[in-house]
């Protein structure tokens, strides 16, 4: 592994309350060349687990310019299984390598006896599951030596031995673990709409003094068993005009978080991205900042 | 009191494991208790999540084994790859990783007994992958043999380029991995009779391919498994009559498929402890 980076070569270190992009190989070219005016740039840490190459050269040079944002995709949090030392051991020296403002994790498993299944898979909301998802983030947070952030998920089933509500559930492991939380907020409206809830009363209830950062995404609609709609969290096309709204009325009430615009799946060229970044960056722009906001 | 301890203390059903074993196996029912808004069964929201499973490690497959997918299809290449996955899930999260014995799956696949040639052209995209990503080094400045005493060039031994890889095959391997993937554009002639071995090279961040001269493959071979540069070229020219030293050694020292001489300390230094070179070999 090459050394990192000295410090002093970069600027960034927090990530601002402005709007980002999730990075993309094909972009970055595009992005070095003409240094677009983004708040930061977002990774998944596990496309960055090589030793070495291409990906890292790539990466070091966005480092350079622009604050950086880690996300994780496959540390198995909401697993029943320990967590993979191994893999442990690859986001802390990604950590440290680069230096980013925030890094951050899902409410998910992914990985059982060993079998890795690349989704984010449910949880049910339970005492149980409640201690071992603390667990595992003290685990985390010990490893690492940072906060994380814990992203609420998008999921299509819900489970008979949930006790609790996802809120209650998402509140209660920050208060035990000191994590804070990273909002979807199409991962809300994917989760209500597919559950039957109301998208304005969760975010009416979920604790933003504890939130670090959002992200904004594209879903995809199908139906369920019933034929009603059920919305895929596939990160494949543009911002829902609804989960838009969602977003500028979380701004408004709470102020300006720094936002992500994934796009996973059919990445478009780098125009169409950035023109959602830019989007969001006026949202933000039109908040009353948040420490003005809880001054008053 | 007791109760409580014991309905705490009580192992909670095997929540994962019935949830992992149903997403790959598509003739289980969804798992018990996973329900829809409404409370009962939901097969067909768990099925998003059997579908996400499979369709994100097709992709996956699909991103390393580009022109085996491009042979086979993007039809027959699902189906296959569907069958790897279920067989063979991944084993660690990091998907770069994944795939390594796909090569070795499609060898022994029967339905594709007829196009032996696949597996070997996996086997070379699996190899651009481990350089794509190995660890960065300098590679041996050439000059550095021309410091090495005339007596003792012999007995040289030359460390591998943690971004070399070497693989052979009876196939035109090089030439397929071109016209589907490389330069589809402007495709080499394919002669299926002729067998290529092919060295892979990252001296900095771009994967270089090229196609060795007779010999070149065991010389390689020899001096990557820790063999000093005389015996290499011994087993070269019993591999090829044919084969030229100076020429070989020039197109590897080019190509910077070395990192440095190890150091004459007698015993001790063999690649064997790389088991990425083995595989590849």
């Amino acid at each position: 592994m090459a050394a990192p980076l000295p410090s002093s070569n970069r600027i960034h270190h927090t990530v601002p309350a402005r709007a980002g992009a999730g990075l993309k190989g094909e972009h970055i070219p595009l992005i070095l060349d003409e240094l677009p005016d983004v708040g930061f740039f977002e990774v998944h840490a596990e496309n960055y687990m090589g030793d070495g190459g291409a990906p890292h050269r790539a990466l070091e040079a966005v480092r350079e310019q622009y604050p950086l944002s880690l996300h994780g995709v496959g540390l198995s949090i909401g697993g029943e299984n320990p967590l993979d030392r191994d893999h442990l051991m690859r986001l802390k020296v990604l950590n440290e390598r680069y230096e980013p403002g925030l890094f951050s994790e899902h409410l998910a498993w992914s990985t059982h006896d060993t079998i890795y299944f690349n989704d984010l898979l449910p949880v049910p909301y339970d005492a149980e599951t409640l201690q071992r998802v603390c667990d595992h983030i003290d685990d985390v947070q010990d490893v690492i030596g940072r906060q994380m952030l814990l992203e609420n998920p998008s999921t299509y089933v819900a489970f008979e031995r949930s006790t609790m509500g996802e809120i209650e559930f998402l509140t209660e492991i920050v208060r035990k673990t000191g994590c804070g939380l990273l909002l979807d907020v199409n991962n809300v409206y994917v989760s209500c709409t597919n559950h039957r809830q109301d998208p304005i009363d969760y975010l009416a209830a979920f604790p933003m003094d504890k939130v670090g950062e959002i992200h904004l995404g594209g879903h995809a609609p199908d139906e369920d068993d019933e034929g009603r709609p059920l919305l895929i969290d596939a990160h494949d096309r543009e911002v829902d005009v609804a989960v838009w709204a969602l977003y500028e009325s979380v701004i408004g009430r709470c102020g300006a978080f720094p936002t992500l615009v994934e796009w996973d799946n059919d990445v478009p060229a780098w125009p169409v991205l950035y023109s959602q970044v830019q989007a969001a960056d006026t949202i933000l722009t039109q908040a009353v900042p948040a420490d003005l906001k809880h001054a008053s | 009191m007791q109760a409580d301890r014991i309905s705490r203390e009580r192992k909670a059903p095997d929540g994962n494991g019935d949830f992992g074993q149903a997403l790959l196996d598509a003739s289980l029912p969804s798992p018990d208790g996973v329900i829809g808004p409404d409370g009962k069964p939901a097969p067909k929201r768990f099925n998003v999540y059997r579908n996400n499973v499979i369709v994100s490690l097709i992709e996956a497959l699909g991103d390393t084994f580009v022109a085996v997918r491009r042979l086979l299809g993007d039809g027959y290449f699902g189906a296959l790859a569907r069958e790897y996955i279920v067989h063979h899930p991944p084993t660690s999260p990091v998907l770069i990783w994944y795939g390594k014995s796909f090569p070795n799956f499609m060898a022994g696949f029967p339905p594709l007994q007829a196009y032996p040639y696949i597996a070997d052209v996996g086997r070379l995209e699996w190899a651009w992958l481990q350089s794509y990503h190995a660890a960065d080094a300098e590679p041996l400045d050439p000059a550095v043999l021309g410091d090495v005493a005339p007596d003792a060039v012999g007995q040289v031994r030359i460390e591998r380029h943690p971004a070399a890889r070497l693989i052979s095959s009876p196939w035109p391997i090089y030439s397929l991995i071109q016209a589907n993937r490389f330069a589809p554009d402007d495709p080499p002639a394919v002669d299926m009779q002729e067998g290529q071995d092919v060295l892979v090279a990252r001296p900095e961040i771009e994967v270089d391919l090229l196609c060795l001269p007779p010999g070149g493959a065991a010389f390689l071979e020899a001096l990557f498994d820790g063999a000093a540069l005389e015996d290499a070229a011994g087993r070269a020219l019993t591999a090829a009559p044919e084969f030229q030293l100076p020429v070989c050694l020039q197109t590897a020292l080019s190509a910077g498929v070395f990192s440095a001489l190890v150091p004459d300390n007698g015993q001790g230094h063999l690649s064997a402890k790389d088991d990425a070179t083995r595989g590849a070999l």
